[in-house]
């Protein structure tokens, strides 16, 4: 019984905890110095009365600079506003592409299907040199438009490839029920199925969401004025003036800037993790 | 109240009636969008335009432009493959393309590793089981740019909390050169990919642990099987398909990585943590060759395309069996 205990001990609870602990403590530590005065924050590190862990003076003063000395706000809304509009459009598209191929027979559909697949794996910085010069000739350098047009490229793919697997899960009878009563295929298409997948789409929507939040090449290359920029754009450009990192301030911009997406996440756990197990089912 | 009967579905043309409500467009549209073909046709097309507009088109340029002397404000002219012997023969790319390399190769068989054996924890019962699952994926959520700049400050050459922590339990006498170092400055970005990375392993892998049955499990231990070989001859087998998508998954991200190392090192010091895509940002974005900079993002082609084939066999044979 005692030999259980320890090994239990040996096997999980001492491994669990120091995943835990090597997760969140960048996360803890983000936090601490955000609320640490700069008194604190460079002080040496063999310093006598150094308490690197807590702080007895917290404050709220880099908070405060960040909101009012900068327009950290600002890209809060930018973002903001940039992850909602092109996880629309991507919704929009994924939505009736994946129900193509979900669910209609027709020629080329499997073609389609893996090209759209192909189009998934297709990483970003493959493409950002030749998209920005594109973006240059169609006058979108530095407006949302530049980001709200592109990243749907690697939205789409993904919410179709989600959904598609969703819509094929809908029994084929219940949209024939539907047309036997009158409805057109298109009709049935909106009415019927559309409303069924709207846990699939509740887990494509947030996973999108929370992918356009954190991108950064293409909105690193696309915009330039400090105002149109996004937060993590913002932040690494924005906030280190010459060759000075001001931590307090960066860490509070880094929490900040993190806290919308954990808060989206913190609610929709459940669909967040079926869209990302099902983005690799594939 | 008039009616329309169609055809079960496959069927191209259904026997059309009438329909309620009927306008003059109403039945040519209706009976358009009754045809599969057409009703494919119509459903794609947004995806297909925006795909073709911001990934092909952008694609074939990308080809164009790598093989032309083009940088900014200068159109450029044909100049074969220059560009992409130039690249070659550059030891800063030399250097790029085999950090590439070296960086995903471990970092893919940390966050496995890591993430399995996190998979395997979260797998069991215990108390607080949710939030733990839950928080484990913050390193995923959270912005990369963000995190990755709280790893640069706990990397920090004069006060990096690391530095202090080693010290204070006798580890180190002076301070480790995080960042101010190439090959420390390369495992501390494969240790901030990891960390980030190893949360997407662990969780999808955990959905896959929970297909597998526990009558699996007690059927092995019956027959005397001990801890690991119950992992290696029940649960590694069933887990296997999921384990090869999330890994072929991660080696694109990690191959393709650019975030994480323009916050934590920007390449430095000395050119000598650059990937492929960051020294293709330096030369393309920052100094303006475009011709150039295009040359080396596509030197990433062949693997991720060898990549996507073995994948793309691979989901083939998995439909096909």
């Amino acid at each position: 019984m005692i030999e259980q205990r320890w090994k239990k001990w040996v096997y999980f609870y001492i491994p669990l905890t120091l995943f835990i602990i090597g997760t969140l403590f960048p996360f803890y530590w983000m936090f601490i110095t955000a609320v640490r005065p700069d008194v604190e924050l460079y002080r040496s590190w063999r310093a006598v009365n150094n308490t690197p862990f807590w702080t007895l003076n917290p404050t709220l003063e880099h908070f405060r600079d960040l909101m009012a000395k900068t327009t950290f706000p600002r890209w809060l809304w930018n973002t903001f506003f940039i992850a909602c509009a092109s996880t629309a459009i991507s919704l929009f598209c994924g939505l009736l592409s994946g129900y193509a191929l979900g669910r209609l027979r027709f020629p080329m559909a499997g073609t389609l299907g893996t090209a759209i697949f192909v189009t998934y794996l297709v990483p970003p910085t493959l493409l950002f040199i030749p998209l920005a010069n594109i973006i240059r000739t169609f006058q979108l350098g530095d407006t949302p438009w530049a980001l709200i047009l592109t990243y749907p490229t690697f939205l789409i793919p993904f919410c179709t490839w989600l959904l598609m697997g969703y819509f094929k899960t809908i029994p084929k009878e219940l949209e024939e029920c539907a047309r036997i009563d009158g409805a057109t295929r298109f009709g049935a298409m909106v009415r019927i199925i559309f409303p069924i997948a709207i846990p699939g789409i509740l887990s494509a929507g947030i996973f999108a969401f929370t992918l356009s939040w954190n991108e950064f090449i293409y909105a690193l290359v696309f915009l330039s004025s400090p105002e149109r920029k996004t937060v993590p754009v913002g932040v690494v450009s924005e906030l280190i003036r010459g060759d000075i990192y001001f931590w307090g301030q960066l860490m509070a911009g880094a929490l900040l800037g993190s806290i919308p997406v954990a808060l989206v996440y913190s609610f929709f756990v459940e669909y967040y993790v079926t869209g990302l197990t099902g983005s690799v089912k594939g | 109240m008039k009616k329309s009967i169609a055809g079960g579905s496959g069927s191209a043309t259904g026997l059309e009636v009438a329909l309620p409500r009927s306008g003059a467009i109403q039945p040519v549209l209706t009976r358009f969008l009754e045809n599969e073909g057409l009703l494919a046709a119509l459903l794609l097309a947004p995806t297909i335009s925006l795909l073709g507009v911001f990934i092909a088109y952008p694609f074939v340029m990308g080809v164009w432009l790598s093989l032309s002397s083009t940088s900014v404000g200068n159109p450029g002219v044909f100049v074969g493959v220059k560009n992409f012997v130039k690249a070659w023969n550059d030891s800063i790319f030399q250097t790029a393309f085999q950090n590439t390399f070296y960086y995903t190769f471990w970092a893919t068989i940390l966050k496995l590793a890591l993430g399995m054996w996190l998979a395997l924890l979260l797998n069991r019962h215990f108390r607080g089981k949710r939030i733990v699952r839950a928080s484990m994926l913050l390193p995923f959520i959270v912005p990369t740019v963000l995190s990755t700049f709280a790893w640069r400050w706990m990397f920090d050459p004069t006060f990096s909390v690391l530095n202090w922590l080693l010290y204070q339990t006798g580890f180190i006498t002076t301070k480790l050169p995080f960042l101010s170092d190439g090959t420390y400055g390369m495992w501390c970005a494969i240790t901030v990919n990891t960390w980030r990375g190893m949360p997407f392993f662990a969780i999808t892998l955990l959905a896959g642990l929970q297909t597998i049955s526990p009558d699996l499990h007690e059927a092995a231990s019956l027959d005397g099987a001990n801890g690991w070989q119950r992992f290696w001859r029940v649960t590694w087998p069933l887990l296997k398909p999921v384990t090869l998508v999330v890994v072929v998954f991660s080696i694109i991200q990690t191959f393709s990585d650019f975030q994480l190392i323009y916050v934590l090192t920007g390449g430095g010091p000395a050119n000598s943590t650059h990937l492929v895509a960051t020294y293709a940002y330096q030369i393309g974005v920052a100094t303006g060759l475009l011709g150039e900079g295009a040359a080396i993002s596509l030197f990433m082609l062949p693997v991720l395309f060898i990549v996507v084939w073995a994948q793309l066999r691979y989901l083939r044979r998995l439909e096909g069996a």
